[in-house]
């Protein structure tokens, strides 16, 4: 059943100890069922702004409503209504997944019978049952994820936010993952907050889009809006020869303006879109050029970052900051 | 019905209990580096027990309290530590997202700690029993230090939760360590303070209150029923745990900082 509200913040900011605003006053709505993709590079303000949605982070200024609730005057009432995988699975490595399933369940004070029924269910639509008595030191990065996602689900929570979920895991264990957060989503209308700097976990996942730079969204809409905005696909040439680099950057420039691409070559944004390659290919036929390389790029989210910000969002993480984000503890508001 | 503080207190009290347990590498020596200090002392120390005025036949009577002090310390470390790793591994952020209480958290915790007290106290009496050590105060008196001994592990357990609460390093509790040490030493452990020659060291083991919760341990091995000297060894312990466990309550809540 879907909850009548989502997620609302208005000019919601924290700053720390020294001045660091990690996150400048931002704006949010998702709405009830929606899985939102807040996408940025390391350091952008993604798990502060978690943080705070979460109540385990007081803002310095700004509001926010979880599940109707408000995070700073109601946050027992918004923690019973969310659950919550933060940035690296934070489990105890000496206990077994059945045993901190048992604990979760305990701690939101189930029933007895319940707390092993739900802990069952947990284990089984996470494909940890045979491995539910191993200690947590022994699971893989991927059965971490998995196990966090059901602890996070024990209490059958309106609205699930997920940090990260699929940093550093394998392709399988990160579609296993992603099946289950759509799943969650379509089926049993869990809103989802899901942060990420994977853009085709964005791409793929999230029903609308908030991109965080320097702790301010730069752009917010659905992915396909926000890669409509940015219009035209590019096209990307590498010369067969590297003599040839300059004239092949001249004739391309005929066809639209300069993006940032590959060193060996050269690539525009085409004014005429798609329908400008042929005449591209026989522009090049023309003046003599052999390509090694010609390729068509559709808008991406990261030539949406990269159109909002001037930056790529590959390494953007690395240019921001040596570290990652402050750590968001305890700081009074 | 379970009241939910009860069901929260059972649950954080067996995880502390299991993965102090599963922790060999920590528990071992808790037991094993006082015993070796205990021989060592006694091994070397044995003709302190002629001086005229000690208070005991046998330099081994008088030492064994102090096994109980050093196993007190080691649960200070192993709590501190682990409480700190929770932190450090975002574990606490897992649980104050919970409907848990403070007062659960720390509980909980220190559950570990007396289980801990437990066997080492246990451990400790039965080598001293089979040494030859026979308690003035009686069967009686065996379970009373027990008592102690892990009310005062309880307590220095809760001085360690405080550090790391307050710290959130673990690698802060372990250097941590020779300094209570020192404190340790500095204080009645190896000599009644009544003969010990040198004037600032008899002053500062006279202030210490290490030297009382040994003393009041040391009381029901050598002497018997001393009222004061229980009263001042219970007191301090318990004195000492409240004010540890109120300052980690409050250290605590700033650590948690949820709204």
């Amino acid at each position: 059943m879907r909850d009548a509200h989502g997620i609302q913040a208005e000019g919601l900011a924290r700053e720390f100890k020294g001045g660091i605003r990690a996150v400048d006053a931002i704006d949010l709505e998702v709405a009830p069922g929606e899985i939102y993709g807040f996408l940025g590079p390391n350091g952008a303000g993604k798990s502060t702004t978690v943080h705070m949605l979460t109540t385990l982070l007081p803002p310095t200024s700004g509001t926010a409503r979880v599940a109707g609730f408000d995070v700073v005057r109601e946050g027992a009432q918004v923690r019973a209504a969310i659950g919550a995988a933060l940035q690296e699975a934070a489990l105890d490595p000496l206990l077994s997944g059945r045993e901190h399933l048992r604990l979760q369940t305990a701690l939101h004070a189930m029933p007895k019978a319940q707390r092993r029924q739900r802990s069952e269910t947990l284990l089984e639509r996470v494909g940890l049952t045979e491995a539910a008595d191993r200690k947590v030191k022994t699971y893989s990065g991927g059965m971490k994820r998995r196990l966090d996602l059901a602890l996070a689900l024990v209490h059958e929570p309106r609205i699930l936010f997920l940090d990260e979920p699929t940093t550093g895991l394998d392709p399988q264990s990160r579609n296993a993952l992603w099946s289950e957060v759509a799943r969650l989503a379509r089926e049993d209308g869990v809103t989802v907050f899901l942060t990420t700097q994977y853009l085709e976990e964005a791409d793929v996942l999230a029903d609308r889009v908030g991109i965080i730079d320097h702790g301010r969204i730069v752009a917010a809409g659905t992915p396909a809006a926000l890669k409509a905005e940015i219009g035209r696909p590019s096209v990307e040439a590498i010369p067969a020869d590297p003599a040839d680099l300059a004239a092949v950057a001249r004739t391309l420039l005929r066809f639209g303006a300069p993006v940032p691409g590959s060193p060996k070559g050269a690539s525009v944004r085409l004014d005429g879109g798609e329908e400008a390659l042929a005449d591209v290919v026989r522009a090049f036929d023309a003046e003599g050029l052999h390509l090694q390389h010609l390729q068509l790029h559709a808008p991406t989210l990261d030539d949406v970052f990269l159109a909002k910000t001037g930056r790529s969002l590959e390494g953007a993480g690395d240019e921001l900051d040596a570290g990652p984000e402050p750590e968001p503890a305890p700081a009074t508001a | 019905m379970t009241s939910p503080l009860l069901l929260q207190v059972t649950h954080l009290a067996r995880r502390s209990v299991v993965r102090t347990l599963r922790q060999p590498l920590n528990v071992v020596p808790s037991f094993l580096f006082p015993l070796i200090l205990l021989a060592v002392n006694v091994g070397g120390l044995e003709s302190a027990a002629r001086i005229p005025g000690f208070p005991a036949d046998s330099y081994l009577d008088f030492a064994l309290a102090f096994t109980f002090m050093q196993g007190a310390l080691f649960a200070t470390t192993n709590a501190g530590t682990d409480l700190a790793r929770d932190i450090q591994t975002g574990f606490l952020n897992r649980l104050a997202l919970t409907p848990m209480r403070s007062a659960a958290l720390l509980l909980g915790q220190l559950a570990g700690v007396v289980a801990l007290a437990l066997l080492q106290a246990t451990l400790y009496l039965t080598v001293g029993l089979i040494a030859g050590v026979r308690p003035e105060s009686g069967i009686l008196g065996v379970f009373v230090i027990v008592f102690l001994g892990v009310l005062i592990a309880l307590a220095f357990g809760a001085v360690g939760a405080f550090l790391a609460l307050r710290t959130g390093s673990g690698e802060a509790i372990q250097a941590l360590f020779p300094l209570f040490f020192v404190f340790l030493f500095l204080s009645s452990m190896n000599l009644p303070r009544n003969l010990i020659e040198i004037d600032w060291f008899r002053t500062v083991a006279t202030v210490n209150p290490v030297s009382y919760l040994i003393e009041g341990i040391r009381s029901l091995i050598i002497t018997g029923w001393d009222a004061q000297a229980l009263a001042l060894g219970f007191g301090l312990a318990a004195g000492i745990g409240a004010l540890a466990l109120a300052a980690a309550g409050a250290a605590l809540r700033g650590r948690l900082a949820r709204s």
